[in-house]
């Protein structure tokens, strides 16, 4: 177990590392000069703009600049913005909170009512099955952005029970304006993993060994929760770690859409004014956040059946 | 006088597309306290549905008619506590692959103690009388054992900790469908051995389902032949060779490997197996009888005196 949770998170780093190469290439070669951006559209000699050159190094050789963010980054020096000339620490700092809200907010709702329904449709008899097949059909054919609509149209507009904009202060109150942003974000994915569970407690329900305890006498309650849940929820936690992680990406329309200051909408405005230096910390807090959040569901799965642990080591 | 356990016209049917079909014809059959009686046929015949219906364990949307009592009580008026008691009390069950029948996640001390916990019984008592089963049919190393998962056990240790499940129950009838038609030859004596001593120990009835005719001679008193959802011919297990009257019988004994010289080519039942559904509406067998008569393909036999065929009545 010790070696297998060694092997994840060496796993991690090199994967974070592979990551932050490829976000720090891929923005290298992207189009745009970023002296001339920080010269903020004027006109400057070429002197200033070479001075500004040497100031943040862009003269120097690819690897030795990739070096220089890597090392800058891995000691807590993450530089400076070059549109809102403060240090990107800052900038997500203030942030960071509304989007780990957002998400948790969202992981909740997904895991709860996702898992729950399918839960429901899969043991609760035919109307139960087909109002959550229907409502999930619609919920997964509808993209965040056209809920985000919806959902300001009916409860902030007509009802006036949630705020349209903004991320309030205070925990309570920023539960509150986050409530619609959760709910757009994690519409599609909720109804996915309803899907999911579904299918698996539908599939461990008719299994030989399922069949097996009944023919012991086991109680009802007993074969759902120790032969039926115990044994789809290593798949169905596979399927949320994915769908969790992925909400990290998501949260730039959620956060776009109802005005709320977090990571995502910085990260949308920054790359729209060419701030690299924040497009770059905050891609890579992302892929961070998602891979972490995948190595924590590999460990839970190898807990809950032991035999992802042995494929391991045979193979 | 009641019979231990007795399948009285026992018929089922099941839903298919073009309305409801008998899986099972019409199966009669009784079993006496302790005694061990072999199912035999080919597969489609019906012999596991026939031990299921013992435990209520029916496919969905089938249908019932006839009966099977035990101990005097028709199972199909249990309601699901009285279902619940039966299956874990007074009848147990051995499955074909024990890979599939134990949950996979969960360790052979948890398999073996459910349903005694369920009845009360402590941890810690549960775990030392499954201790001793297991250790009394010959598992070595039981303390690990009981903390191991299935994975970690091989096809044969795996069906000894079912069967040992299912005499922690102390049941009054076993029924064993196949139980080593999924394990290599070599375990499969072992196995069944097994089953055999302990239950004559305990006097604890068997119902033996098996496609072996050796294996289910071996192991019990008398033997019934089943074919499409019937039961033909039933005959002491000692007397099989000798006094079979029924021509499936008959032909299912010329089927033996054992039954031509070695070398030589094996003989076959003439035609293929057939289910309930498709067999013909007199003789069950009559498609596929070398002695057929016109009689026996608009008329029904009745088991009388062991044997269902009309060329049999006295």
């Amino acid at each position: 177990m010790i070696g297998f949770v060694g092997r994840k998170v060496a796993a991690m780093l090199g994967t974070v590392l592979v990551a932050s190469f490829v976000i720090y290439g891929a923005l290298y070669l992207a189009p745009g000069d970023p002296a001339s951006l920080l010269a903020g559209g004027h006109e400057m000699s070429p002197a200033a703009l070479a001075a500004i050159r040497a100031q943040y190094h862009l003269d120097d050789p690819f690897l030795v600049q990739y070096w220089q963010w890597l090392s800058g980054v891995l000691t807590g020096h993450l530089g400076d913005s070059l549109v809102f000339r403060e240090p990107v620490a800052h900038l997500i700092g203030a942030r960071l909170l509304n989007t780990v809200l957002l998400v948790a907010y969202a992981s909740l709702l997904i895991l709860g009512v996702g898992v729950g329904s399918g839960i429901v449709a899969a043991v609760g008899g035919r109307i139960a099955d087909t109002a959550v097949t229907v409502t999930t059909t619609v919920l997964m054919a509808a993209p965040a952005f056209v809920a985000a609509i919806v959902l300001i149209w009916i409860f902030a507009t007509k009802l006036s029970w949630f705020p349209v904009y903004g991320s309030g202060t205070g925990f309570g109150d920023r539960i509150h304006h986050l409530t619609l942003p959760a709910v757009a974000l994690s519409a599609g994915y909720l109804a996915y993993l309803s899907r999911i569970t579904r299918a698996e407690v539908r599939a461990e329900l008719g299994s030989d060994h399922v069949v097996a305890a009944r023919a012991r006498g086991v109680r009802r309650a007993a074969i759902l929760r120790r032969h039926v849940l115990r044994n789809a929820a290593a798949p169905v936690l596979a399927v949320s770690g994915i769908t969790v992680a992925g909400l990290f990406a998501g949260t730039a329309i959620a956060e776009q859409a109802f005005g709320v200051s977090g990571l995502g909408s910085l990260l949308v405005q920054s790359a729209a004014r060419q701030d690299l230096v924040v497009v770059q910390v905050i891609a890579l807090l992302l892929v961070a956040a998602f891979v972490l959040v995948n190595m924590l569901v590999d460990v839970v799965n190898a807990i809950l059946d032991p035999r992802l642990l042995r494929a391991r080591e045979v193979g | 006088m009641t019979a231990f356990l007795e399948f009285d016209h026992l018929r089922v049917d099941v839903p298919t597309p073009m309305g409801p079909r008998p899986v099972l014809r019409s199966v009669n059959l009784a079993i006496a306290a302790g005694e061990a009686v072999g199912l035999v046929g080919e597969s489609g015949s019906g012999k596991s549905l026939t031990a299921r219906s013992v435990l209520g364990l029916l496919p969905g949307g089938a249908t019932i008619a006839g009966a099977v009592r035990f101990r005097g009580t028709d199972i199909g008026t249990l309601d699901a506590a009285g279902l619940r008691r039966l299956r874990s009390r007074e009848v147990a069950m051995v499955f074909q692959d024990p890979r599939a029948t134990v949950n996979p996640v969960r360790t052979i001390g948890d398999f073996l103690t459910e349903v005694l916990r369920e009845r009360g019984m402590s941890r810690s008592a549960a775990l030392a009388l499954a201790g001793g089963i297991l250790a009394d049919i010959g598992v070595d190393d039981v303390p690990r054992r009981l903390k191991q998962r299935p994975y970690e056990l091989s096809g044969g240790l795996l069906q000894r900790v079912v069967i040992a499940a299912a005499l922690a129950g102390e049941p009054a009838l076993i029924l064993a469908d196949e139980p080593t038609t999924a394990l290599d030859v070599t375990t499969q004596e072992e196995v069944v051995a097994i089953l055999d001593e302990q239950r004559r120990q305990r006097g604890t009835a068997l119902l033996f389902i098996s496609h072996d005719l050796e294996l289910a001679t071996a192991v019990c008193d008398r033997i019934a032949v089943m074919y499409a959802g019937e039961i033909v011919e039933i005959l002491p297990a000692k007397s099989l060779h000798e006094e079979a009257r029924h021509p499936y019988t008959k032909a299912l004994l010329r089927a033996r490997p054992g039954s031509v010289p070695p070398g030589e080519r094996l003989q076959i039942v003439p035609g293929t197996p057939q289910s309930g559904i498709e067999a013909p509406p007199g003789c069950v067998f009559a498609d596929r009888c070398p002695v057929v008569e016109a009689d026996c393909r608009t008329t029904v036999p009745l088991l009388v005196g062991g044997v269902a065929c009309h060329l049999e009545v006295p």
